[in-house]
């Protein structure tokens, strides 16, 4: 590491409507280093991979390669310039073959015929520099997810990459593809690449890097050598920051148990031998906040799904609501049980976008808020505006389309829908993600409210300080069971991220 | 609270009101923010037109256009009270087939093969008739109920087999021609009951047509008057005293020289009272009941409508079932309109009703559509062929104009769309 660094990122600044995704970020790269860029999620990380592949034209500071100041204006400046990003989703074309994925855009030819032989033969000779034996000719459909992330990797390395950057390459691999790759990345590193590798599996960081760096909010906190880190003092970076004023601390009453949920198993769909949840049981109360922390793909959101019925292989387990058993087969049997979901991801599954705020509104309860059959608008007006009011809806009226409407207004619509129906169970997954700040804290005391007034809540949440602001107690799922549960005043964000890691930090 | 509670009332929103009161501590919060974070979100500027609506006015004056040109170009005969009973004869089959079309693709889906139900739909209609000396009620019944048969068959192919309905009704298309042509052997069957015939060939008399007229002018009086008092009642004022006698007397102008100008000639023809009573039902079902609000958004978010209890395959199914009842029919009206029924009936006649509610504004991708719009849709293209065959225009050219018509009204659209 004596030689020039070949990536310097200085003082980079990304700013979305209403959020500051990036504050001054500086981060470099040396020749044959792996630095690893660590954070919770939503830290800034992807968002600084994508600057640096060019995905993000747009952004406030500086990139040196090889000391010379760069500007990319699309993935094509990037991969020109010699960086090569391998996104989490894998980009590849399952139909192709390995050796069209790796040339997929610029296959050798002549006057536009392909010359097959010729594509062959330099993507095996890729695959073995890699040390990796997949036969060029397979169809990427049919390799395992280890082997097509070595298809990734050698397609992107095909390119003449010098700097290779992998976002959590390991996150879908065992640990037989996770020490193959590994393997791999210390090839290269000796074959003089940089390499930037993005994941939360902090042993793996500690084991593979040379640097780390923690990125939180957007800014860099710290930049050392792995030798002096210990997993404990990443986590402390991490997670350190100060629980602002933003979560409303109301005394509520806790009354009897409105939800239970006993041996909960959800099977992958795709894979019907392998859960993504995995016997999981818990109660939560009649007033009472229940927060789910874990990391991504722990199972958060396939549990909450699964329990409104809206898992393409359905759950086993029981579900009872007061006490009763009930059967929730499809998300009408939920909401007939007063259960309600507001989804992760509004635009996708929460909102008829081209629809009226109002209409919106009264998806879900519309047979009582408008007419068994015969819908009339004015008595919508009735139920909804309210509500409208109450919630404090920023759109410029009822009838406004939902698409022109911002990520915290959007969310109250959905909010909403379920109030409207009177939901007495609320799952909220990600309740804020992509929200500013304001309307943040709006959301905290709704639910906070809400709580107040009787109705049971589940939550699942990514950012730290919202499960820990908001919840009475605290339930951590890692590799889709229970790693851990938490009382509000025993949960401290170290412990919590801790035992949502899980290793050697984890707290007894 | 929670012990005082009493029963949850029906009524939703009084529930909320009490629970939800977001305190201005939020705001609050929110000034505690670090400042540069709340950074502004643009609005989007209030539009004193929807789209819909300025799409809806510029299809009628492009309607109103291409009339003006066919009676400037055709010394006037186009308007005359003769070919304006025409024109409604011809735009009724494809109108009946738009109305059930727009639903299909509403939903996301699409049908192709109501050209060909048409023909099988109405041959058996007929057959009933002359193999098996059948009544005009039942066999007006077996022509309705092929369709719906069909109907539900394709829709349950689409909604749970999963099927793409593109696959399922292009099999169609082939499969329904094909068992018309071996049912009738490949031959005609003339009509033999005169009440089927009377379907596609009678006229209201003008006395019965002035009746009807002002049956419909009382209906949308006691229509918007009954809206505005349960406006009044829940003390929301969605339409100024302006805006509805606006309401009453657009329509009413409508139906009146509507009707003025059929009786001038025979009086109201059979297919188009059947038309307007099929548009009326379809159009109410759409913009005034729940299962077209569910329509609606099962075609805009199947996802989100899926999350809301919303039964999405049922849905599909439901608006398969009402095109193939509505192809029953148009069926029926179509072979008594041409007075046998021939084993090549209604071809390309899918075509033309995809055609009325694309440029009616409905989106193929769903989520989008109207039922007026489709209806007015499926006037433009009558009115185009219409005026073209008065003027002598060969039949190619026909075709081509109105392909690049079609194309032309939806590149339009896209570019309108793209500035907005």
């Amino acid at each position: 590491m004596q030689s020039e660094p070949i990536l310097e990122m200085r003082d980079i600044t990304k700013i979305f409507p209403g959020v500051r995704a990036l504050d001054g970020v500086t981060f470099d790269l040396f020749p044959g280093e792996i630095h690893a860029l660590v954070g919770e999620n939503g830290a800034g990380k992807s968002t600084l991979m994508k600057i640096l592949g060019g995905v993000y034209p747009e952004r406030g500071g500086e990139i040196r390669i090889d000391g010379k100041s760069r500007q990319f204006n699309g993935v094509r400046d990037a991969e020109r310039a010699g960086v090569a990003v391998v996104f989490q989703e894998l980009s590849l074309v399952r139909e192709l073959t390995v050796g069209e994925n790796i040339f997929l855009g610029r296959e050798p030819s002549r006057l536009g015929i392909v010359d097959w032989d010729r594509l062959y033969a330099q993507a095996a000779s890729f695959l073995r520099e890699l040390g990796v034996d997949i036969n060029p000719r397979a169809r990427v459909g049919s390799l395992g997810t280890g082997r097509q992330q070595m298809v990734e990797i050698a397609k992107a390395l095909s390119h003449d990459a010098r700097i290779l950057v992998l976002d959590e390459p390991t996150a879908a691999l065992t640990d037989a593809e996770s020490k193959h790759l590994f393997a791999v990345l210390s090839g290269l590193r000796r074959r003089g690449i940089g390499i930037i590798y993005i994941s939360h599996r902090l042993q793996e960081v500690l084991e593979i890097s040379d640097r780390i760096t923690v990125l939180r909010d957007g800014k860099t906190v710290d930049t050392a050598p792995v030798a002096r880190l210990t997993e404990q003092q990443l986590i402390v970076r991490m997670v350190g920051r100060e629980v602002s004023q933003l979560f409303p601390r109301t005394n509520r009453t806790v009354g009897d148990v409105a939800f239970e949920a006993r041996h909960i198993s959800v099977p992958d769909p795709a894979r019907r031998e392998r859960l993504l949840v995995d016997d999981v049981s818990f109660a939560i109360r009649k007033g009472e906040v229940l927060g789910i922390a874990g990391l991504m793909g722990a199972g958060r959101t396939e549990l909450l799904t699964a329990l409104f019925g809206a898992s393409p292989a359905g759950f086993t387990g029981e579900v009872l609501l007061d006490g009763q058993l009930v059967k929730i087969r499809n998300p009408a049997d939920a909401i007939a049980h007063g259960i309600g979901l507001v989804t992760e991801d509004r635009k996708r599954s929460g909102l008829v976008l081209d629809e009226t705020v109002l209409t919106n509104m009264t998806l879900v309860a519309l047979q009582r808020v408008s007419g068994a059959f015969v819908t009339d608008q004015a008595r919508e007006i009735h139920a909804g505006k309210p509500l409208f009011e109450s919630l404090r809806i920023k759109a410029p009226s009822l009838f406004s389309i939902a698409r022109t409407l911002s990520g915290g207004t959007q969310q109250k619509v959905v909010l909403a829908k379920w109030l409207l129906n009177d939901a007495k169970v609320l799952f909220f997954d990600e309740p804020t993600r992509g929200i500013d700040v304001g309307a943040k804290a709006e959301i905290y005391q709704l639910i906070d409210r809400l709580a107040q007034s009787g109705v049971a809540i589940l939550m699942v949440s990514s950012e730290l300080p919202e499960v820990l602001g908001l919840s009475d107690r605290i339930l951590v799922l890692r590799q889709g069971r229970i790693a851990g549960e938490f009382s509000r005043d025993r949960a401290t964000p170290e412990a919590v991220m801790a035992c949502a890691i899980g290793g050697t930090a984890t707290a007894a | 609270m929670l012990s005082e509670e009493p029963p949850r009332p029906l009524d939703g929103a009084s529930q909320c009101q009490r629970v939800i009161k977001v305190s201005n501590q939020a705001g609050a919060a929110q000034a505690g923010a670090p400042p540069q974070t709340a950074l502004p979100v643009k609005k989007a500027p209030r539009k004193f037109l929807s789209v819909s609506a300025i799409r809806s006015y510029s299809l009628v004056a492009a309607i109103a256009i291409v009339w003006i040109a066919f009676a400037f170009a055709t010394d006037g005969i186009f308007l005359e009270p003769r070919n304006f009973s025409n024109l409604m004869r011809q735009t009724a089959v494809t109108g009946i087939l738009s109305v059930g079309m727009v639903m299909v693709i509403v939903a996301a889906e699409i049908d192709l093969s109501v050209g060909s139900l048409i023909g099988l739909s109405g041959m058996a209609a007929v057959m009933m008739q002359t193999v098996a000396h059948a009544g005009f009620l039942s066999s007006v019944l077996v022509g309705l109920g092929v369709g719906l048969a069909v109907g539900a068959l394709q829709g349950y192919l689409t909604a749970y087999a999963r099927i793409p309905s593109f696959i399922v009704t292009l099999g169609g298309l082939l499969a329904w021609r094909g068992a018309a042509q071996g049912i009738s052997g490949g031959n005609t069957y003339p009509i033999e009951s005169p009440s089927f015939m009377s379907l596609g060939q009678s006229y209201t008399s003008p006395a019965i047509g002035i009746v009807l007229m002002l049956a419909a002018l009382a209906a949308i009086i006691w229509y918007v008057l009954r809206r505005r008092m349960v406006q009044r009642r829940l003390e929301i004022e969605l339409w100024s005293p302006a805006g509805a006698i606006i309401r009453v007397a657009v329509p009413a102008v409508v139906v009146i020289g509507f009707v003025l100008m059929l009786n001038a000639y025979a009086g109201i023809p059979v297919p188009v009272l059947i038309l307007a009573a099929i548009a009326l039902a379809g159009a109410f079902l759409m913009s005034h009941t729940t299962f077209g609000r569910r329509l609606y958004a099962v075609g805009g978010n199947p996802e989100a409508a899926k999350y809301s209890g919303v039964n999405v395959r049922r849905q599909v199914l439901w608006a398969f079932c009402i095109l193939g009842l509505l192809s029953g029919i148009a069926g029926c009206v179509y072979t008594a309109r041409v007075g046998s029924a021939g084993p090549e009936a209604g071809t390309l006649l899918e075509l033309d009703a995809i055609a009325a509610c694309v440029i009616g504004g409905a989106s193929l991708l769903g989520g989008r559509g109207t039922v007026w719009g489709s209806c007015l849709g499926a006037l433009f293209m009558a009115s185009l062929d219409n005026g073209m065959s008065l003027k002598d225009v060969p039949d190619f050219v026909q075709s081509i104009v109105k392909g690049g018509i079609l194309v032309l009204a939806v590149g339009l659209d896209a570019l309108a769309r793209q500035r907005e």
